[in-house]
């Protein structure tokens, strides 16, 4: 089985599932938030705020790649910051490259569950209301159960995304094999390398069989959401 | 007691409602399709907030605008039954009816669960998901969540109105049970008069956002000025009685009512009950003198309290001892028999056009 693939393969493969989980379940929160006060929040700025979430969806990835750069950059504000506070580097590492995936992958997040918190009949809220059920207890045991297909179809989405991320992640984070390098780069690098036709096949296949295993997963765990929530 | 005074506008709409209600028991906020009437007991509930006024339950206060006082809807502990239920879908209906109980004061549950349970005939639902009942099921499902909030007061907005006729009938016997066996503070909201005239003890007609006429059923009934009771083609008067005694060879059943006795077909409710009875107006015959040998088995001298024509009917009120009685003839009868205030006449009902006796909201 370890034959498969060359060692640098493997850590390819390996480094784009920890990539797309980490900027998946750190992502997510934030992207419910945001997507509750878009959906429902009156305040001024909303628009501002829809603009921003949205703009890495029009932007070219490496421009995305570029302001993360300047933002977090040893040198960038924020990233002078964490360096000094928590002695914390992205630029050049895994977890840049999970920030750079989660910054692309985020609007799609955002719109998908968006989409699902906009169908909740707000009557169940009110019914919660009159049965006792404070603001926050009313968001856990109503609203969010019942925005989890979004919640969901969010975060499968938002995976996907993430394994194919390419311009952010290599501007962002570079192209450094164990370290930065997912499987796109990998593909990228395979491609650029005299004879690496069969490394570049090998690395292709694997990431249509990986897409395929996803929305297979995604299906099931739609139907036994669907199941949960009783629709 | 219940005691609300609301003003606000929706939009173009003024809501100005005011009317008092005795506690516990049913008060029926009654009037057409856009009076305002879930405008008010979304005010009640605390879904809406009026511009100014009070609402006070008791000694609780709700809301009262000069006081600054507006309890959030999450404490207010009014139990609200929506037209559309509004069940969790991804909870059980065990876990539906639990949720309003859990989030009562745990040393103030008086309405228990296995009660609420048998009381509305869903012992065998408890596991089911909402989506697999019907409707007249999810409604009651509803009501048992409501109650079960230990609520102070309890609103049901029209809650058969999406049902069919058959559904109504299924949940209707459940809805006077809760009435009859818990002592509870209720408000419902309807424009079916059936159902207002067999559960209500106290009515509100609201009609443009205002109350046009309130207080005890059998009273309102017998005015004639009422917009929406009065006016209306099946008019009928609403007599609070007691089962005196049951003819079984005859099959019959007699009853006494503040001002003399009926006789209705033979019913199952013991002695000494207190029922309510139906009479519409359209089957009241009057007569000036007391008719002999007729089919009719009540007879009941009256006099005639007040009139009102309408178009080539007449609706004529009569007094019988305590109650009023409403009787529709043709403007041509009344000018034939002089009917005016004061006249003497003989009401004529026939046993069989009496509506079968429900038990008295009382």
């Amino acid at each position: 089985m370890t034959d498969l693939l060359a060692p640098a393969e493997w850590d390819a493969l390996r480094i784009s599932l920890i990539v797309a989980l980490y900027s998946v379940v750190f992502s997510l929160p934030l992207a419910i938030a945001v997507a509750w006060v878009l959906a429902r929040g009156r305040f001024w700025g909303r628009g501002a705020l829809d603009a921003l979430v949205h703009i890495p969806l029009v932007l070219p990835p490496v421009v995305v790649g570029y302001v993360l750069l300047i933002l977090f950059g040893v040198r960038g504000p924020l990233g002078s910051f964490l360096d000094k506070t928590f002695g914390v580097r992205l630029v050049f590492t895994t977890a840049g490259a999970a920030l750079a995936t989660a910054v692309m992958a985020f609007p799609l997040m955002v719109r998908a569950i968006r989409l699902s918190l906009d169908a909740i009949d707000r009557g169940f809220d009110e019914a919660a209301r009159t049965l006792g059920a404070g603001s926050f207890d009313r968001f856990r045991t109503v609203t969010l159960p019942l925005m989890l297909p979004g919640v969901l179809s969010g975060g499968i989405v938002a995976f996907a995304a993430s394994l194919g991320e390419f311009g952010a992640v290599i501007t962002f984070a570079s192209n450094i094999p164990g370290e930065t390098q997912t499987l796109p780069l990998a593909i990228y690098s395979a491609i650029q390398t005299p004879g690496g036709d069969a490394a570049a096949a090998r690395l292709a296949t694997l990431s249509f069989v990986l897409a395929l295993a996803g929305l297979i997963l995604s299906e099931i765990l739609a139907r036994k959401v669907r199941r949960m929530t009783g629709h | 007691m219940l005691d609300v005074a609301i003003r606000t506008r929706l939009g173009d709409f003024v809501v100005d409602a005011a009317f008092t209600a005795p506690t516990p028991g049913v008060t029926a906020l009654f009037g057409p399709s856009g009076a305002g009437k879930t405008s008010i007991v979304r005010a009640l509930a605390g879904l809406m907030r009026p511009v100014q006024g009070h609402i006070r339950i008791g000694d609780a206060v709700f809301f009262d605008s000069r006081l600054g006082i507006d309890v959030p809807a999450e404490r207010r502990r009014v139990g609200y039954v929506f037209q559309d239920a509004r069940l969790f879908p991804h909870l059980s209906v065990a876990d539906n009816l639990r949720y309003g109980l859990h989030r009562a004061p745990g040393d103030d549950r008086p309405i228990r669960f296995d009660a609420v349970v048998s009381l509305l005939g869903i012992d065998a639902l408890l596991a089911r998901r909402p989506y697999a009942l019907s409707g007249g099921e999810k409604q009651r499902v509803a009501i048992g969540r409501a109650l079960l909030s230990q609520p102070r007061l309890l609103l049901m907005d029209e809650p058969l109105a999406s049902l069919d006729a058959a559904r109504k009938a299924e949940v209707l016997p459940y809805i006077e049970r809760l009435r009859d066996e818990l002592s509870l503070a209720v408000v419902y909201v309807s424009h079916a008069h059936d159902e207002v005239e067999r559960l209500a003890r106290t009515l509100v007609v609201v009609d443009g956002g205002r109350v046009v006429a309130a207080g005890p059923i059998g009273e309102l009934t017998g005015r004639l000025d009422v917009k929406g009771i009065s006016d209306r083609t099946d008019a009928a008067s609403a007599i609070d009685a007691t089962v005196l005694a049951h003819d079984d060879a005859r099959r019959l059943t007699r009853l006494g009512f503040d001002g003399g006795e009926l006789v209705v077909g033979r019913f199952d409710l013991a002695a000494g009950s207190h029922v309510r009875i139906l009479i519409p107006a359209r089957e009241v015959i009057l007569a000036t003198r007391r008719p002999e040998e007729i089919s009719v088995q009540n007879v009941l001298p009256g006099t005639v309290d007040g009139v009102r024509l309408g178009n080539g009917t007449a609706l004529v009120r009569v007094r019988i001892g305590g109650v009023n009685l409403l009787s529709r003839v043709t403007r041509d009868t009344v000018e034939r028999l002089r009917l005016t205030s004061g006249a003497t006449v003989f009401a004529l009902v026939k046993a069989a056009a009496i509506e079968r006796p429900t038990a008295s909201p009382d």
